[in-house]
């Protein structure tokens, strides 16, 4: 195996860096290493944007920026992009429009939580105009202001992006030279003495390792394993990171299935899936926030268990495979089996979760997604639900209904969907109970997000509404916003 | 705005100026403390706190602690010279725990490290064991303890149990809400660096720079005078650092003590969480007597607050509690009791508007039941309740309302937001409509400006303007974001006739002004500025006799105007004369001094004026609820809201804006989850939600209603600071009265915050399904 020491850039400069602590974040190296004091720490765990940094990368031929949590982003994950902080943007004191315009808005008021705000809007900014004011309010979903109000930063926003050219896209050729001379074949490895942080470029390679390291984290976007070196202070010594796999960043369309590589982001995956339903569009944008789904992959999500991920109720309901590998053995299986019990899912040491296979959705399908949760962007669902049915002569023949914070795992409710088949969605008293029946299917916890009861009331009433819904044949009399992102469809 | 000649004459005041800090802001290179290039030698402390919320400790083994790599001292209370107490009134907030154990996360110890990742490794090792006792977590254990941790304290005016008893027209309820953690964006954080013999410099983010200076001296035993604090700026503040922050400075400061090199504590946001005071949230219960038409005749109200473990500043709180309960309607007869409870929690402190929000909550939800009783329209229910000019205008507390305009400034804002109009369209929306109801509720503030602590409202600024007419502005006031130092700057360059350019913005320091009051109370620029003014008079009246006296003119003919000094054909520029001034050896320095006239408070009587003025607004917001899950969405928000004659419209709208928002969090999303063993378990945005850019309206009309302070106010300017977190109140009204659609006529069991499961309840509740 051919390994090189990590490499970026920053400054114009390539940095290379051969020897380093695994676990550094990029804040910690901006900060403590660099000195470079413009990007704060608000939290520490992802959730306040304000120490965004920009990512910028080439993607699909363009030169595209991306914004990210420098907090829980790890210096290796750094590898081949270039790193623009908020200390990049001004020019000999000339500020850069998203700066201008923050300031001639009056954008800022204690000014803590500004820098991530500048980042943020900085890599709307360069994907140039078009964009309107519900892509401002969804670039700056995970930026947290505890101050203004946010009215004069939407303003600010809007008037930026009013302004076209700056210095990064006029050098945008330039850097995507730069960036090209980053990019090989090669497996980066770097190691401190006490672990290393890998990122292989093939599967085998990172199989190769998984065997011979089976104590080793696999870590996607670090959007959830940031978080264990962050708060909870865990030691993970040696980490291999998924995103240089080139087989794992392939997004393709099988004709009747999409194969989602499980190093695919959030943000790569979101057109295609969105294409699904426009409740699978809206869901996407509200899972995390623009940081999280620039980072965030679809595999880690799956990977993880967590019972309250966004998107295993959905894939459940869509009927979607899981694919792992281990020692060159591929198996697949349906993703509903994966998830085994609370923190426990059906994959070996070693053995590497590779895609998912979604199965298109089939003419006459009809699909609702809805997640409860406290706040409409970055929140963790308090309850979620995707509910897919056919009918047939105007009755259920068949229903997949998948829950999210019901159960220790993403779980089907199988009660309530054997009820359902052969009942007609306009049939009230018949879907009634069926829903009735929910309490077979879950147990749900009084937590933080919700009480039991409400879970359980809630979880009923999204089956009522979705069922409402597809036999009034619209969603516009049901919902307390417009879809945002994509026509009202039956 | 009405034409107005002083502000002719004015430069500076009463326009829209930016931020001082803003080109800095957006460059990120506005140094907030954990930005300071740290002192060769600095060492990081992470406090250890507390693993149960009530109980002893038994054993303390920080054995493993001291061993840990980097580490280089462990503070306990026993390495406390002096007093183990960084409380602002009562003593009793110990920094660490000696045996007995008051709360979940309360500091033991603190790793002194070369890294802060050391000290946060090494904490951890620590071995704690304690004799658990039952906590107290919340109001009902507490009230079913009768564990008052202060004397109970009333209002009485006349005998409303009596007329209630008797009166054919009532109302009663019950209601909860919740606290509020202040999330600002940059945490507890103090650099604590020795100087010489023992003295300290501690740079503090904090709201009480003279606080900290105090607390820092009583727990090392150093007089007051060998402590110097500095806070150039906050990264927000909104209460929590007014008494606070004093805690993490004392432990910096301690930790340079023993240590002999500079310490920093910059606190990990869940320790923050859990290591630092909320908003307090109260259990209210009330009954009301009314008239046919829904006019008040006795209302009798009891507030039980949750003050956690130890005072702090819940006496003053639960005071204003009381002083809001009425917010801007008039109870003929009224009695208002308070109760303080203990609970084995966090102390509970300031959060913008200082228990006054709860207190309105009260009283709009009181309104709202008579609306609901009597079938009429919230809104003229409100009117008929309101205080007179004339009469009707004496509050439980004895006071006079002498400016009230809560009635001219409703009726602008019924007008300018289309109320009736779409008040029929919602009814009718509401009647075709099965799943979703909408809302609308008008809702006004009146929010009492001055510290109902009496002795606080005083202030001192310090200017000096150097021999090439530049000037060095310094006061007691601190900036958390607020716009409070560009504020004061436009004062002292219009006293001066001068530039902006030419005023230097400093750092709140004990050393120029001392036994500063907090940033706190929205007192900042009407008493900062007041003083800062006057000071700038003082140097600009000697400016001017010496001037006249070199021109032989009088001195009633000096203009400082423009950069300028004239007098008719005389003229020179403003460094110029500045300059000459000098060589004449003429004092180019002055301290001023403010004290807020007018106020007086007699607590053990109940009675007197804490006020010296009232600042008003109003809100009118749309919601539409989803009756199967509980959620909303705000669609539209209007507010008219009395600045006076605001100094800086920029930064006030930024005031009433982000306040508004900050109000909204606390009603509909922000929720503190204690469980049973008063452990916080939403302690991190990740579980603790603020509001983000999309929960606020697009369609949201904020306008100023034109109101000049009638007292003898800075510019007569009012107050913003907190005000307008209460505009809010009419977003969790307007919820209530989308519940209520669902079956009108009955009274509404929605509590704060309005959450979709507080919602789904209440909807379930008004149609009387099972849940």
């Amino acid at each position: 195996m051919t390994t090189r020491p990590l490499r970026f850039l920053h400054r114009g400069q390539v940095v290379e860096i051969a020897t380093v602590p695994p676990m550094t974040t990029v804040l910690d190296w901006l900060r403590l290493q660099k000195r470079l004091t413009g990007t704060k720490e608000g939290c520490g765990e992802g959730d306040c944007g304000a120490c965004t940094v920009a990512l910028g990368r080439v993607k699909g031929g363009r030169l595209i920026y991306e914004p990210a949590n420098a907090c829980i982003l790890l210096l290796g994950q750094l590898d081949g992009a270039e790193l623009v902080t908020v200390e990049d943007l001004a020019v000999g004191g000339r500020l850069h429009p998203v700066q201008q315009a923050l300031v001639d808005h009056h954008g800022s008021q204690c000014g803590f939580c500004t820098p991530g705000f500048v980042m943020s809007l900085f890599t709307l900014h360069q994907e140039g105009g078009g964009a309107d004011r519900e892509a401002v309010l969804s670039r700056i979903s995970g930026n947290l202001c505890r101050c203004t109000g946010y009215r004069p930063i939407v303003d600010a926003a809007e008037a930026a992006l009013a302004v076209p050219n700056d210095r990064f896209r006029a050098r945008a050729a330039e850097t995507v030279a730069q960036l090209a001379r980053l990019r090989d074949d090669k497996d980066l490895f770097v190691a401190d003495g006490e672990g290393f942080f890998a990122a292989p470029a093939s599967l085998d390679a990172l199989c190769a390792l998984a065997e011979a390291h089976p104590d080793a984290t696999l870590l996607g976007g670090a959007t959830d394993v940031g978080l264990w070196i962050t708060k909870q202070l865990r030691t993970l010594p040696k980490i291999l990171h998924t995103g240089r796999v080139t087989e794992l960043r392939r997004l393709a369309d099988d004709g009747d299935s999409l194969s989602i590589g499980a190093a695919v982001t959030y943000a790569e995956a979101r057109q295609a899936l969105s294409a699904f339903d426009p409740d699978v569009a809206l869901l996407l944008e509200r899972l995390g926030s623009a940081q999280v789904r620039a980072a965030g992959t679809i595999g880690g999500n799956v990977a993880n268990g967590s019972p309250i991920g966004d998107t295993p109720p959905l894939l459940i309901a869509l009927g979607a495979t899981v694919e792992l590998q281990k020692a060159g053995v591929v198996r697949q299986l349906p993703i509903e089996r994966f998830f085994l019990a609370y923190g426990r899912q059906d994959r070996q040491p070693s053995e590497v979760l590779t895609r998912i296979i979604v199965p298109k959705r089939a003419a006459g399908l009809h699909l609702r997604v809805f997640k409860i949760a406290k706040r409409f962007d970055q929140d963790i669902s308090s309850v979620m639900v995707a509910l897919a049915v056919t009918l047939e002569g105007g009755r259920i023949a068949s229903a997949r209904i998948a829950f999210g914070g019901m159960a220790g795992i993403p779980k089907r409710a199988t009660a309530v969907e054997a009820a359902l088949v052969g009942a007609a969605p306009a049939d009230e008293a018949a879907v009634a109970t069926a829903v009735a029946r929910l309490a077979e299917d879950f147990t749900p916890l009084d937590d933080h997000r919700a009480s039991a009861a409400y879970r359980l009331t809630v979880a009923g009433n999204l089956i009522r509404k979705a069922l409402a819904e597809i036999a009034a044949g619209e969603r516009s009399s049901t919902r307390i916003a417009p879809l945002r992102g994509g026509a009202h469809a039956a | 705005m009405r034409p107005d000649p002083e502000t002719e004459m004015l430069r500076h005041v009463r326009k829209p100026i930016r931020h001082d800090a803003a080109d800095r802001h957006v460059q990120g290179n506005a140094p907030y403390i954990d930005d300071i290039l740290e002192p060769e030698g600095t060492l990081h402390v992470v406090p250890g706190g507390a693993p149960v919320a009530h109980g002893r400790i038994t054993r303390l083994d920080l054995s493993a602690v001291r061993a840990a790599p980097g580490v280089v001292a462990v503070l306990t209370v026993s390495d406390i010279p002096a007093k183990n107490d960084v409380s602002p009134v009562a003593g009793d907030d110990p920094l660490f725990v000696e045996t007995s154990i008051e709360f979940h996360g309360q500091p033991v110890f603190a790793v002194v490290a070369e890294t802060r990742d050391a000290a946060r490794r090494a904490v951890r090792r620590a071995v704690i064991e304690t004799a658990e006792d039952k906590p107290l977590v919340d109001v009902a254990d507490a009230l079913k303890a009768d564990a008052d941790i202060m004397p109970p304290y009333a209002f009485r005016r006349g005998e409303p149990e009596a007329v209630i008893a008797a009166a054919p027209a009532t109302v009663a309820g019950t209601l909860r809400i919740g606290g509020q953690e202040h999330f600002y964006l940059e945490g507890q954080v103090a650099l604590a660096v020795p100087g010489e013999d023992g003295t300290l410099t501690i740079h503090s983010s904090t709201q009480h720079p003279s606080e900290v200076q105090h607390v820092v001296a009583r727990v090392l035993g150093l007089a007051d005078a060998a402590v110097e604090v500095v806070v150039r700026r906050m990264g927000g503040g909104f209460g929590g650092k007014e008494s606070q922050a004093s805690g993490w400075a004392a432990m910096a400061a301690l930790a340079a003590k023993v240590t002999g090199r500079p310490a920093k504590v910059r606190l990990d946001r869940d320790d923050d969480f859990a290591m630092t005071g909320k908003r307090h949230d109260f259990l209210v219960t009330y009954r009301a007597a009314h008239d046919a038409d829904g006019r008040i005749e006795a209302v009798d109200v009891a507030f039980a607050g949750r003050c956690g473990y130890s005072h702090d500043l819940s006496s003053s709180i639960n005071d204003r509690t009381m002083f809001h309960a009425d917010n801007a309607y008039f109870y003929p007869q009224v009695h208002i009791a308070s109760r303080r409870l203990k609970t084995h929690t966090v102390s509970n402190t300031a959060f913008r508007g200082f228990g006054g929000p709860q207190g309105m909550v009260f009283a709009e939800r009181l309104m709202d039941d008579i609306a609901w009783a009597t079938g009429r329209d919230p809104l003229d229910i409100r009117y008929a309740n309101l205080y007179g000019t004339s009469e009707r205008n004496i509050t439980p507390y004895g006071m006079t309302v002498e400016d009230n305009v809560a009635e001219a400034l409703m009726r602008q804002l019924e007008a300018s937001s289309d109320y009736r109009a779409r008040r029929q369209e919602i009814t009718a929306f509401n009647a075709g409509s099965r799943f979703l109801k909408k809302g609308l509720s008008l809702t006004p503030v009146k929010f009492g400006i001055s510290f109902t602590t009496t002795f606080l409202n005083q202030a001192g600024a310090l200017v000096h303007v150097y021999q090439d007419g530049s000037v060095h502005l310094n006061h007691g006031g601190t900036e958390m974001g607020q716009g409070l130092f560009v504020k004061v700057a436009q004062i002292v360059a219009d006293e001066f006739g001068i530039g902006l350019d030419r005023v230097r913005i400093t750092a709140t320091h004990t050393g120029k002004v001392p036994n500063t009051s907090p940033t706190a109370a929205s007192s900042g620029t009407d008493m900062n500025g007041m003083a800062a003014k006057k000071a700038a008079a003082e140097i600009r009246e000697r400016l001017a006799e010496f001037i006249a006296r070199d021109w032989q003119v009088p001195v009633a003919s000096i203009v400082f105007r423009d950069d300028r000094v004239s007098s008719g054909e005389m003229s020179l520029s403003f460094p110029e004369v500045v300059k000459k001034a000098y060589l004449a050896r003429t004092h180019l320095s002055a301290a001023g001094f403010y004290a807020t006239p007018k106020i007086t408070w007699d607590r053990p009587k109940a009675t007197g004026r804490p006020f010296f003025y009232f600042a008003y607004g109003a809100s009118c917001s749309e919601v539409t609820i989803d009756t199967l899950t509980g959620e909303f969405t705000l669609d539209r928000v209007d507010i008219l809201h009395d600045a006076g004659r605001s100094l800086n419209p920029a930064i006030d709208i930024g005031q009433i804006e982000g306040g508004f928002v900050q109000g909204l969090g606390w009603l509909t999303m922000e929720e503190l989850v204690f469980d049973a063993k008063g452990r916080l378990r939403t302690h991190a945005p990740s579980t603790y939600k603020i509001p983000t850019a999309r929960d606020v309206p697009a369609d949201f009309r904020v306008a100023f209603f034109d109101n000049p302070n009638r007292e003898d106010t800075v510019h007569r300017s009012k107050a913003i600071g907190e005000p307008p977190l209460m505009l809010a109140n009419s977003v969790w009204c307007a919820i209530a009265d989308a519940v209520h659609a669902l079956a009108p006529g009955k009274a509404v069991a929605l509590d704060a915050p309005a959450t979709p499961e507080a919602i789904l309840r209440a909807c379930m509740a008004q149609t009387g399904s099972a849940g």
